[in-house]
């Protein structure tokens, strides 16, 4: 793999693990990672397209990784999500980018 | 019994578009949603949200999109069923379908459009196991009829516009209401965040945040509920209602069980021709369809409803020729009596 990929380690809903690969060059988030290597179901992550809408793509963040912290947009509708963790995060707003390379995470159950 | 010729479930910005399609050829639409309003996701998730791939429009908020397609159906005069749910689907011996919602409203129609985007909108339950056992005895998920409050303690959930909305409201009509969500910032209108605080000051709503309510008791109809709140112990709180309001989510819902051919929780249709589904004289545009290629844009479902038509108007008429037809060259005839065309270019001599 060339430089413009990182790998993420990603845990889907049925407890499976993948590693992938996933491009830094364009402009994706995590949510569209997700569907782009359909991990899980079409339609039941990322309902509303990314706009911190709904919490269809909430994830657990399981490694140290110093993300951006959530806009007061995802933190809101976080306050209103269910099975809640003190490490979730709407995947749709967590942008790939080099510092994210091995970052691993976990898909929280649908609703 | 409602009678059309073609029934379109979803009216969603395709499902609207199919109305003005199909209109130029002469076939009248009626339209079921779940929704109590026109305009699918565009009015319910993101009406203040602007679109930039709409041909034609360089920037066009959700709802907005919404108005000019029901604008530009209007003169064909759809029919709605608004606030149902398409049950069940049934052919006839006559080869048409019936349409049956969960309310019982009849729809009968020689084709049935399924236009329903990622299904119909169901409300988020909260995690507690025995909510089910007092929906409508004391649980609710919607309001339909606010007297039915009056006088009664109430707990609403949720930190969205509803529940501010509906604090406010049966802060008028309720005996008490307790506004319960799990942050302590809420994610509404300014205005109604400032009301609801005002409410609070004036002790006419109790507004207790970072805090959920965790159990519900009662022997028939619900008694009380259980409120766990942070650097609080739980707390029984007497309600006669508590009205959970987490917003949206789509479900496939009932259409799965349709004998339609389902793949990734979307409609297979054939894209080479005509957008049927494996039941003849059912078909389904936009979001709901899947074929290779498939793209969940609203420009590509208002191609599909477009397609779509002219194959339908061959099933309603068999025996009848028919050309394509611009716009531009016969002008738009509506089913209401009115009539656009092209101005006549004037001819005069230069002398």
């Amino acid at each position: 793999m060339d430089k413009s990929t990182v790998k993420i380690h990603i845990t889907d809903r049925s407890g499976l693990s993948h590693l992938i690969d996933a491009p830094t060059d364009m402009g994706m988030n995590l949510m569209e990672v997700i569907r782009s290597y359909e991990l899980e179901d079409e339609g039941t992550v990322g309902i509303c397209g990314g706009m911190s809408m709904c919490a269809s793509c909430q994830c657990y963040i399981n490694s140290a990784h110093d993300l951006k912290i959530p806009s007061q947009e995802e933190r809101l509708m976080l306050s209103e999500a269910f099975n809640i963790q003190e490490n979730s995060r709407l995947s749709c707003q967590i942008f790939i980018s080099n510092d994210l390379d091995g970052l691993k995470l976990t898909i929280a159950p649908g609703e | 019994m409602v009678r059309t010729d073609i029934l379109i479930i979803g009216a969603g910005p395709v499902g609207l578009f199919t109305v003005f399609e199909a209109g130029l050829l002469k076939m009248k639409c009626h339209l079921i949603d779940v929704l109590p309003k026109p305009g699918g996701q565009c009015s319910e998730l993101y009406p203040k949200k602007p679109i930039y791939d709409i041909p034609g429009y360089p920037e066009i908020l959700a709802d907005e999109l919404t108005n000019k397609l029901l604008e530009q159906s209007k003169q064909f005069e759809p029919g709605f069923t608004l606030g149902e749910r398409a049950e069940s689907l049934n052919r006839e011996e006559d080869g048409s379908f019936t349409v049956i919602t969960n309310k019982g409203t009849v729809h009968k129609a020689p084709i049935v459009v399924i236009a329903g985007g990622l299904g119909s909108f169901e409300p988020r339950k909260p995690n507690i196991p025995i909510i089910e056992k007092f929906e409508n005895k004391g649980v609710h998920y919607f309001i339909q009829d606010p007297e039915i409050f009056r006088d009664k303690k109430v707990a609403i959930a949720g930190g969205g516009d509803s529940a501010l909305d509906w604090t406010i409201l049966l802060s008028g009509i309720a005996s008490e209401v307790t506004l319960i969500h799990r942050s302590n910032e809420f994610r509404g209108a300014l205005s109604s965040v400032e009301k609801v605080q005002q409410l609070k000051d004036a002790k006419r709503v109790n507004v207790k945040t970072s805090a959920q309510v965790v159990n519900l008791m009662g022997s028939e109809y619900l008694e009380s509920i259980l409120i766990d709140q942070s650097n609080h112990p739980q707390k029984e709180l007497e309600v006669d209602h508590f009205i959970p309001l987490f917003g949206l989510l789509p479900k496939l819902g009932p259409i799965s069980n349709w004998g339609l051919e389902i793949e990734k929780n979307a409609i297979k249709v054939n894209n080479s021709l005509d957008y049927q589904t494996n039941i003849p004289g059912v078909f389904a545009v936009g979001d709901v369809n899947i074929y290779p290629g498939k793209l969940k844009l609203i420009l590509c479902g208002f191609h599909e409803a477009t397609v779509m038509c002219q194959y339908a108007f061959k099933i309603i008429n068999p025996e009848k020729r028919f050309l394509l037809k611009y716009t531009t060259v016969t002008g738009v005839n509506g089913f209401d009596g009115s009539s656009k065309s092209t101005p006549k270019s004037i001819v005069k001599k230069i002398q």
